[in-house]
């Protein structure tokens, strides 16, 4: 029988084994992604421990972490900050971050231009 | 990726190699027909009993997808609005039409994903945490189905352990370790990467992917 290894090691392995693949044959990741995913994860899967002020704090910080890194946004960030202005009744601060989708993604155009024009009727 | 650049331990580097010469080749040629440069994300239909399962797949389903070069539309704004809009369940959503679709998101693509299973297995000696879904990605303008693939992950609990108090042990521990977090989320996200990015049968390059152009399958 094999000596009894410490619990730790085999969370570490696969770790180590993933960070030297992702060093050997990735190419630089597209994006900088910060706390997008923790955050919709807990704001669906732990409702209460992601409100709209804490999610808009947080991408806040990744935008300004991004822009100072010289990395890009992720696709949908500026997007999901503009529906959380929204929400919190900020128009101005929404139209900003769903223009900044659109620039940054020509792709969103369709689906910016709705949600703008329903700021404009709301 | 080439095998000369990483550093693929030898016994993952046969696998793969097994796997692949098992598999025929994917038919890459809808894709090519109609290569999207955008994906809306549904918000999944799910077989399983964990009622967070779609909804942690959709948390880990966006870096994946917009690393392999695709816009991805923000699944949690999408998920807001279609609810907002008198769709409430992710099957009402799965109802839309993909003309409607593409109307209001303007989407080149939808990726319809059902989870078929979801959870952690606790067993006197271990626990093992799985997920399963399918994934199917359907061209908008012309209803094609484009791609498809199974995101299948399992990570057991007890490897490494060779001896039995020290298997009670961690199996209590993690037991307790799991009351406290999701452990679905991490295998989502790797299962899902891995489906992404497998070579043979995973997603082609977007075009905001450096390897885009270089990108030979299917061509």
């Amino acid at each position: 029988m094999a000596p009894q290894r410490p619990v730790v090691t085999r969370r570490v392995v696969p770790l180590l084994i993933a960070a030297a693949l992702a060093a050997g044959c990735g190419h630089q990741s597209l994006y900088r992604w910060g706390h997008y995913e923790d955050l919709l994860h807990a704001m669906w899967v732990e409702p209460g421990s992601a409100d709209p002020v804490t999610q808009v704090a947080r991408l806040r910080e990744d935008v300004e972490r991004a822009a100072a890194e010289g990395r890009g946004v992720p696709p949908g960030v500026w997007a999901h900050l503009g529906y959380l202005h929204w929400l919190q009744g900020n128009t101005d601060a929404a139209q900003e971050a769903l223009v900044r989708e659109r620039e940054l993604f020509p792709e969103s155009a369709v689906f910016v231009d709705g949600m703008l024009r329903r700021l404009g009727a709301s | 990726m080439t095998a000369g650049g990483c550093r693929v331990p030898a016994a993952f580097a046969v696998a793969l190699l097994a796997g692949g010469c098992a598999v025929q080749e994917y038919d890459y040629a809808p894709f090519r027909a109609h290569q999207p440069r955008s994906i809306l994300v549904l918000p999944p239909l799910s077989e399983a009993t964990d009622v967070n399962a779609p909804y942690v797949f959709l948390s880990t389903v966006t870096r994946p997808v917009a690393e392999a070069g695709y816009y991805v539309f923000p699944v949690a704004v999408v998920d807001a609005l279609m609810k907002e809009n008198g769709l409430p369940t992710p099957g009402e959503m799965h109802q839309v039409s993909l003309g409607k679709l593409r109307e209001v998101f303007g989407a080149d693509a939808v990726l319809y994903v059902t989870v078929e299973e979801w959870g952690q297995r606790y067993r006197v000696l271990d626990s093992s945490t799985i997920v399963r879904a399918h994934a199917s990605l359907v061209d908008t303008a012309s209803g094609a189905s484009i791609w498809d693939g199974l995101v299948h992950g399992v990570e057991s609990s007890s490897a490494g352990q060779s001896d039995l108090i020290g298997m009670l042990i961690a199996a209590l521990i993690e037991q307790v370790v799991d009351s406290l977090s999701d452990r679905t989320y991490g295998v989502s996200r790797s299962a899902i990467q891995q489906a992404v990015s497998d070579q043979r049968r995973g997603l082609l390059y977007g075009t905001r992917h450096p390897g885009y152009d270089g990108d030979l399958r299917g061509r």
